[in-house]
């Protein structure tokens, strides 16, 4: 038995069982990465000792409890001695946190992420820090200062990005779930092109407290699964009001289980004709729409409708995030922390070659973006036009929502593309993000799940939307479709040499 | 530099001949428990970057949290300026690359301050001049920075240091409408301004630490024409004295440049009060772009009528509203109103003297506090809250001097024996056997005894020179070691005088 393919609730219940330890968990998620790291490059870090010695404590701790069923204070939680891996722009303590950025490469953060320090209160196993795009700037994972991820569906293509390491490590079976992060699809499109589930938590459910900031009015951070059920309980483990980071929600739901059950009947669908339009592979638009008829047979009202404003989310989003970002990162510098050019001779001199070698050409292409957009005398022409057309998204998703529980679109346009195959041409790059990026302008929350295999055996994704804080309806939609769909494939011909 | 100056102060700047118009824009410190955006403790003195953390040094995936006392007490403020209340208000960020600034921008407000279009009356002796407040608005304050070598200036030195303990600390930015006329009106209001805040208790205004700071704009011209001259900025006026001389400084380069017929130059510029002379930083096109846009990782300050209620029922009887009290109900000279008022201490300790007093004494009580106490504290540097001189002990000098159990002249020694001592001046009287002579007869022996061993005096006096009397005042006095009741020494003497021809 495979432990590292196993869904973490199983893994969780064989635990409870003491049927398996945590540490054999762990060691077999470690000889699959050990096996593989090579090949897909999804870890940045991974330390084995580090990680058997987490399982060792929570399996004494698993021991302990085990006694005590009667006492009140003897819990299992649904990750204690599950192994998680994070991408590496979420802060660990006394662990690297590069954000897959020169500049960064050898900074240890002194604190942990609201995430991390919820992870660790149930005892869960960090089994490493995950490669990605540079400060989660990209689609195709390519822009990594430590090399491209590979697909591990097919390793001439690229993960997706900017959470490609969390989406093919959960992908090819080295751990059962990661924690990515989301700005303008950087978790649903991976997720897609890796064939796996990966959810956009509404905009404040999860603290950003301790996520490297890219676009801050964007950025969430949310589960990567291979399955419904993990991602509800991952989200669950992490969610909820942060005292930290002044955007968190307060009052949010905690336990997203109770919605996994499988009814969609009476369910009112909505389908964005402007994400079915040519942009999109035929392959694609046929796969979203064999889900949809499914989910019609199973009793769901499906119907074509229109957000007109989606025309212009790219556009807003290249404005909005390259802004922000610009002055997000303008605090890697070299004064404080980080790469920090020695030669230098003057302040100014310092900042520039420091900023100069640090930065990826991405990051410094957005950041170039975000300081125009802000100067003074194109405010108002970019950054304050780009806000007044979210709002109209942001509209536009109202209306759909009063008259639809869910929408579903293709999570990205395109299956994976060959490595190289779009990096010098940023504005195709772009595109990829066609279908996630609305849903970031407005902060909705929306989940991307395996819909099938194109005909050369690369995954789609089906991405299901629905409206602020209802996850409960995402959940429901998902594992209904999941259930039906029956995707149930993984790329293990990686692990056949 | 020197010459300069001395160039300059032949120059032709006149009060007719030019018009001064100038603008402040003030920073002060908030006395608040924790920083502005994080929960590290303020200090001023601490072991450097011993007072922060993650959040104010700007780690990668920290945010802020608005401090709430930071917002009342800038709330508070704004409304003893007069302020409208904005019920909505949001937080900017202020792009730019400074290495005492952890993250690269402050977070600043900017279109949206918390309190607008307030104003501050000041007292200029024979005028009020009205000082329109533009904005009150909430920032956060920088790092401090030490270069090394002597110019201490970040260009020349070999290397530099950098003390956070300060950066996150919360500021007040007020800023006022161009309608100060000059010199001594910016000072005045910054001197008036200060005991305000003082007043509302939310800042020490220690210019000397640095939480007062003030920059100032300044430009002038030729009386009676339209429209604005150019405006220079000015910095580094880090005390009120270096405030009015800067300003006075640049009054005077700006009138000698305009009658060279050379043009004023938009600058930011330094004032230095060793050569008491401003220096060019940098010019208009030198000009930072901050690029502000609304910080994401913020919510609005929402401000509701409640709110704004509850904060302005904590706000204490402010110096206008004392300055009137005192001269309606306490019948005090305006004067005398407005120096008792100008201090918060002082105020309360008039205060509490006036609720132990009969309201015909007040005036004593206020001469005592503006003459000798004043000029005792003065000397021994103290504030009058820590003096040993309680408002009781002071009243009950008064009481001795009015009922004549002690002349004006003993109570001054005793006070400042009190003021030295802390004891109850009836104790300081017994012990030292002070107490007035009061009892006529004990006088009329030691007058007699005067006027006998004065023979020729008596004869001057009674051969009309009347001044001649306060000789024999003065005797009786020395025979009494000073603490014959003079009032009565005069009487007995002209009723003594006239008797015995």
């Amino acid at each position: 038995m495979r432990l590292n393919f196993l869904p973490a609730y199983e893994l969780k219940n064989m635990l409870q069982k003491r049927e398996i330890s945590s540490e054999d968990i762990a060691s077999q998620c470690l000889k699959a990465t050990e096996r593989l790291q090579g090949k897909l490059n999804a870890y940045i870090y991974f330390d084995k000792e580090h990680m058997l010695s987490q399982a060792r404590a929570a399996d004494a701790y698993l021991k302990e409890i085990c006694g005590s069923f009667n006492k009140k204070d003897g819990k299992y939680f649904d990750f204690t001695g599950i192994p998680v891996a994070v991408k590496d722009n979420i802060c660990t303590k006394d662990i690297k946190t590069t954000c897959a950025s020169k500049i960064l490469s050898d900074y240890v953060p002194v604190y942990d992420a609201t995430v991390i320090q919820r992870l660790k209160s149930q005892k869960y196993v960090l089994s490493g820090k995950l490669n990605m795009d540079e400060f989660a700037m990209g689609s195709s994972n390519e822009n990594s200062a430590f090399g491209p991820v590979k697909n591990p569906w097919d390793t001439e293509r690229v993960p997706g990005g900017s959470s490609g390491g969390p989406a093919a490590a959960v992908a090819a079976g080295l751990v059962p779930c990661s924690l990515g992060s989301d700005t303008g699809g950087s978790i649903r499109q991976p997720a897609s092109l890796c064939g796996v589930v990966g959810l956009k938590p509404t905009y404040g459910l999860v603290s950003r407290y301790g996520l490297v900031a890219f676009a801050s009015s964007l950025d969430q951070i949310g589960p990567i699964t291979r399955n419904v059920t993990d991602s509800a309980n991952l989200l669950s483990a992490i969610c909820g009001w942060d005292e930290y980071d002044s955007t968190s929600i307060n009052g949010g739901l905690h336990d997203y289980c109770q919605f996994l059950y499988d009814n969609i009947k009476g369910l009112k669908i909505g389908v964005p004709q402007e994400l079915m339009s040519g942009g999109v592979d035929a392959a694609i638009k046929e796969s979203v729409n064999g889900v949809l008829k499914l989910a019609e047979s199973m009793g769901a009202v499906v119907e074509m409708t229109s957000l007109p404003s989606f025309e212009y989310a790219l556009s807003v989003y290249y404005i909005i995030a390259p802004s922000e970002a610009s002055s997000n990162l303008s605090r890697f510098d070299g004064v404080r922390y980080g790469y920090r050019n020695r030669d230098a001779t003057s302040l100014r001199s310092m900042y520039r070659s420091t900023r100069a070698e640090g930065f990826g050409p991405e990051v410094k292409r957005r950041i170039m973006i975000g300081t125009y957009c802000l100067s003074s005398g194109y405010y108002d022409a970019y950054y304050e036009k780009a806000q007044r057309v979210r709002t109209l998204i942001i509209n536009d998703f109202k209306k759909a929502f009063g008259k639809y529980d869910v929408l579903i679109s293709p999570s990205s346009p395109t299956t994976a593309f060959k490595i190289g195959e779009k990096s010098d041409d940023p504005l195709s790059m772009y595109m990829s993000d066609i279908c996630t990026i609305p849903v970031n302008l407005a902060g909705l929350p929306a989940i991307s799940i395996p819909s099938g295999l194109s005909e050369n055996n690369l995954p789609i994704g089906v991405q299901i939307i629905a409206d602020t804080l209802r996850e409960d309806l995402i959940f429901k939609t998902a594992y209904s479709l999941e259930k039906a769909i029956n995707f149930n494939k993984l790329p293990v011909h990686l692990y056949e040499q | 530099m020197s010459s300069e100056k001395n160039n300059l102060k032949n120059s032709s700047y006149t009060d007719s001949s030019y018009e001064t118009i100038i603008g402040l824009e003030t920073h002060v410190e908030l006395a608040t428990n924790t920083k502005m955006f994080c929960g590290c403790a303020l200090s001023f003195g601490a072991e450097p970057n011993s007072k922060t953390c993650p959040v104010c040094l700007g780690m990668p995936g920290t945010l802020p949290v608005i401090n709430k006392r930071a917002v009342e007490f800038a709330v508070k403020i704004a409304i003893a300026l007069h302020c409208k209340i904005n019920s909505y208000s949001i937080f900017h960020r202020k792009n730019y690359f400074y290495p005492d600034m952890p993250k690269n921008y402050q977070i600043s407000q900017y279109d949206y301050p918390l309190g607008s279009s307030g104003y501050l009356d000041v007292n200029m002796g024979d005028y009020t001049r009205r000082i329109g407040i533009t904005r009150v608005h909430m920032e956060e304050d920088t790092g401090k920075l030490i270069h090394t070598g002597s110019s201490g200036r970040i260009s020349e030195s070999d290397s530099s240091i950098v003390d956070f303990n300060r950066a996150g600390t919360p500021l007040i930015e007020i800023v006022t409408e161009p309608d100060i006329k000059s010199p001594a009106e910016a000072k005045e209001y910054l001197v008036a301004l200060r005991t305000l805040l003082l007043y509302l208790d939310v800042s020490d205004c220690s210019m000397e630490q640095g939480s007062l700071r003030c920059d100032a704009n300044i430009s002038i011209k030729k009386a009676g024409s339209q429209g604005m001259g150019v405006k220079t900025e000015i910095k580094n006026l880090n005390s009120f004295r270096f405030l009015q001389r800067g300003l006075e400084y640049e009054e005077q380069r700006q009138a000698a440049l305009i009658e060279n017929g050379e043009k004023v130059m938009q600058q930011t510029r330094h004032y230095d009060h060793i050569t008491d002379s401003t220096k060019a930083l940098r010019s208009k096109e030198e000009a930072h772009d901050y690029r502000y846009f609304p910080d994401p990782d913020l919510v609005p300050v929402f401000m509701d009528d409640d709110m704004v209620e509850g904060i302005k029922s904590s706000i204490p009887e402010l110096p206008s509203a004392k300055i009137e009290r005192y001269k309606s109900g306490f019948g005090l000279p305006e004067a005398d109103s407005r120096f008792l008022a100008s201090d918060k201490n002082t105020a309360a300790y008039f205060e509490s003297c006036a609720a132990l007093c009969k309201k015909d004494r007040l005036k004593s009580v206020s001469n005592w506090i503006i003459g000798d106490f004043t000029a005792l504290l003065n000397k021994a540097s103290i504030s009058i809250s820590s003096a040993k001189i309680k408002p009781s002990g002071l009243c009950s000098l008064i009481d001795m001097i009015e009922s004549g159990k002690i002349s004006i002249r003993s109570a001054k020694s005793v006070f400042e024996e009190m003021f030295n001592s802390g004891k109850e001046p009836q104790e300081i009287v017994k012990g030292k056997d002070m107490e007035q002579i009061s009892d006529g007869s004990v006088l009329e022996k030691i007058i007699d005894d005067v006027i006998n061993k004065n023979p020729s005096v008596v004869e001057q006096y009674k051969s009309g020179k009347e001044k001649a009397i306060g000789f024999l005042i003065g005797q009786v006095m020395a025979a009494t070691k000073g603490k014959a009741n003079p009032a009565l020494v005069n009487e007995i003497l002209i009723k003594r005088l006239k008797l015995n021809p």
